[in-house]
């Protein structure tokens, strides 16, 4: 009789019971609504233990693999502690350094707590400590780098940003908590066609996943988008260029709406351009980063052109002004 | 006898022609303005929950929840002209995915049941 542990407290889950019955008859009511593993309302998550794959159904695969299930058709085979949301304790690292990729991006990469795991692409909360300013950052660097990175996007009277480009210097502490997030590379299908679609500063969490798919091994093709207003706005661009001479599946194409178009570049607006070049999207995973206005245009785009709903993965960045 | 549901395949098959189903949808100009500025997740889900009761799949259909559900839009101007269009995409997904014209019928019967309390009547 496996038990279910919510909130501190045990509960046994009979034969053949659900997560939510059990919980149900214990009085703990969980958000539930068709109690048929259709409507998603009662998903929640095991921090500990593994969830049937039965009661998976229906979920995005990056959600399966942070252990999410949906609790009306769980019928628990071992004990699980079960909630919304992990804990995280609030890690301190300091800067190690703070470069300028362009008028607008800074890159900032600090020191790489022991004890933090993270999926390339995942994003952070970021403290500022003299006030507790709290705004999120998703990260750039992969596992296996000594370093976490972020990409950050100076915003016109944004304290958070303000600070980072202004204030913070080599050696400073910053603070954080996570990872969270559900964009991230699945090493399931080593030849399955990716496209990772990007503007401004969400070339970030893009450049870690694209960095992690290829040191996983990932041998289907690889399309990278990334698109600012002018070449100017673009970064990383010569980094990206090495890569794709390095490894063959990986293509760049940069995009600009107006003004010079960088080589092997693009002219036109980011939401048409990857269906101009590639047609269809039948049996790609996409990851689309960045401006919510272009994730969701895009989004729709990508899913009228033959994406799966489930092989959609996004990621709108708000920009939050003082 | 089983139902549609499961002589269809169950869970992969309705995942399959909720993509189908949706594009569809999305694709019609007629019936698009009752979609625009929806979460396409959450829409892509309730979908599925359509599909599924209508193929005669695990459900908990309530009428009363498919009124509350669409009594917003009916402020809109959603009537059996709209409702009828969606039949229709209903319809052609089922044959496109190769499902047998009575099974579509059983189908289409299903979700016809569900005209009054959709439009609120």
């Amino acid at each position: 009789m496996p038990t279910i542990q919510y909130d501190g407290q045990d509960y046994f889950c009979a034969t053949d019971e659900t997560v939510l019955e059990s919980l149900e008859r214990h009085g703990v009511m969980l958000p539930s609504s068709c109690k048929s593993g259709t409507c998603q309302t009662c998903l929640t998550r095991a921090l500990k233990g593994k969830p049937p794959t039965a009661s998976q159904q229906g979920l995005k695969d990056t959600l399966a693999a942070q252990n999410y299930f949906l609790a009306c058709i769980c019928k628990p085979d071992e004990d699980m502690e079960i909630g919304l949301a992990t804990i995280s304790p609030k890690y301190v690292a300091k800067l190690i350094s703070k470069d300028q990729m362009n008028e607008s991006i800074i890159r900032i990469r600090f020191e790489l707590p022991d004890e933090f795991s993270y999926r390339p692409g995942q994003f952070i909360n970021l403290i500022r400590p003299s006030d507790e300013l709290t705004r999120s950052y998703s990260l750039a660097s992969i596992s296996s780098d000594p370093f976490l990175e972020l990409h950050v996007k100076r915003v016109p009277e944004g304290r958070m940003s303000t600070w980072l480009f202004d204030e913070v210097t080599e050696g400073d502490e910053l603070s954080f908590f996570g990872p969270s997030g559900d964009c991230f590379y699945l090493p399931d299908d080593p030849g399955r066609t990716l496209l990772l679609v990007g503007a401004g500063t969400g070339l970030a969490p893009l450049h870690g996943i694209l960095r992690d798919a290829l040191e996983q091994g990932h041998h289907g093709s690889i399309h990278l988008f990334h698109a600012s207003l002018a070449t100017q706005g673009l970064y990383l661009i010569e980094e990206l260029r090495e890569l794709a001479k390095q490894f063959t599946q990986f293509e760049y194409t940069p995009c600009v709406l107006h003004g010079n178009t960088p080589e092997g570049g693009k002219q036109g607006n980011v939401v048409d351009i990857p269906g101009q070049v590639l047609g269809s999207f039948n049996g790609y995973r996409v990851y689309l980063c960045g401006d919510p206005q272009i994730v969701s245009d895009l989004r729709q785009k990508v899913f009228m052109a033959g994406a799966s709903m489930q092989d959609i993965q996004s990621d709108p960045f708000v920009f939050a002004p003082a | 006898m089983s139902s549609v549901y499961d002589q269809l395949g169950g869970e992969a098959a309705i995942n399959a022609a909720v993509d189908v189903f949706y594009r569809k949808v999305l694709g019609d100009k007629y019936v698009i303005r009752f979609f625009e500025g929806v979460d396409m997740d959450k829409q892509a889900a309730k979908q599925r929950a359509f599909l599924t009761m209508v193929t005669g799949g695990p459900n908990s259909y309530t009428g009363k929840d498919m009124r509350d559900g669409h009594r917003h839009l009916i402020k809109m101007g959603l009537d059996d002209s709209h409702f009828d269009h969606i039949l229709c995409h209903l319809r052609s997904t089922l044959a496109e995915l190769g499902v047998a014209q009575e099974l579509i019928d059983t189908v289409i019967s299903v979700a016809e049941s569900t005209r009054d309390d959709v439009l609120d009547r």
